[in-house]
């Protein structure tokens, strides 16, 4: 009787796993490759203006005053230009945001800005992704809180979303 | 009128089928991403470290594999650090302590990974166990029989 039950045990595990693989199919693949660098100082790194407008960034420049959020971004990326508004909005709220240009030319940079609003203080040029591998960042556009000892607090992957704003000054306030 | 709106959506095609190959930078690549180390020992040393290595934009290549500007830009990074006198060991734990398991392409024993080399072990074990259970009966029926 014990023997003629375990003849089923294969089939069971069989419609286990077809049920499992049935099921991983209707869920969204997360392909996010987060950064490992959430409550590490941020390297040292100086990096050349991305364009005249605006002086360049170096870590420096996220020491001291508050928070900060450090926007790695490009102009070659679409993305980008849907978040445009959004960065605007955290700018209206007061708040600082730094940009790294990846891969970028000084004439795209400006561009961009003249097109889709320019709402950073300060960008940096990273043109070989030498900085933003430096803080585990694998893309554009991708967006860091940084507290006033230039520690990284918190990452955003992907464009931000209207209702990213919230989230982000949350993390802002968590991180004064 | 048919014709006039079939033309219409030809030209406006041709003008969005383009638009994703915009998503792409035009700068030229970093200096050794395409371009090898002079010494072919550190170059040898540096490519079977890239081969070790996964793409981040490209979720199955390695960065030795890929053309994604990115695996250029971190090939770059381990020829440029090889070259500074970086050993390959040191480079790789650079890198895992920026993007965790996920980059490297060399899956490595860890409290995540452990039964993705426990559970083939066990499985020949237990394969192992069945095998010589049976095998041992029927010797000995075999035996009895005689």
């Amino acid at each position: 009787m014990k023997n003629r039950l375990l003849l089923w045990v294969p089939l069971a595990l069989f419609a286990f796993f077809a049920g499992l693989a049935g099921y991983m199919l209707t869920q969204e693949k997360d392909q996010f490759v987060e950064s490992t660098m959430i409550g590490q100082p941020l390297p040292d790194f100086a990096l050349e203006p991305a364009f005249e407008g605006l002086p360049g960034a170096a870590k420096a420049d996220f020491v001291g005053g508050g928070p900060r959020l450090l926007n790695v971004w490009a102009s070659w990326c679409l993305p980008c230009i849907a978040e445009a508004p959004q960065l605007e909005a955290l700018k209206a709220q007061g708040v600082e945001i730094i940009g790294i240009a990846i891969r970028d030319r000084p004439e795209d940079v400006a561009n961009f800005l003249a097109a889709h609003g320019n709402p950073y203080s300060r960008i940096g040029s990273d043109r070989i992704s030498e900085v933003q591998l430096a803080i585990g960042s694998s893309g554009v556009p991708e967006t860091f809180v940084i507290d006033a000892k230039g520690v990284i607090r918190y990452q955003h992957i992907g464009d931000i979303r209207a209702d990213d704003v919230a989230v982000l000054l949350a993390e802002l306030e968590k991180a004064k | 009128m048919i014709r006039a709106a079939f033309a219409a959506m030809l030209v406006l095609l041709a003008v969005l089928l383009p638009r994703p190959l915009g998503a792409q930078d035009t700068m030229p690549p970093a200096p050794y991403a395409y371009n090898q180390l002079d010494d072919p020992r550190l170059e040898a040393e540096a490519a079977a470290l890239m081969h070790t290595l996964r793409c981040l934009k490209c979720q199955s290549q390695s960065i030795a594999d890929s053309d994604a500007p990115m695996a250029g830009d971190m090939r770059h990074q381990v020829r440029s650090r090889i070259l500074a006198g970086e050993s390959p060991d040191q480079i790789r734990s650079w890198l895992i302590a920026r993007y965790g398991d996920y980059v490297s392409y060399e899956p490595e024993v860890s409290s995540t990974t452990w039964p993705l080399f426990a559970v083939p072990v066990l499985v020949i074990l237990l394969v192992a166990g069945v095998l010589l259970r049976r095998l041992g009966k029927r010797r000995s029926d075999a035996g009895e029989a005689a």
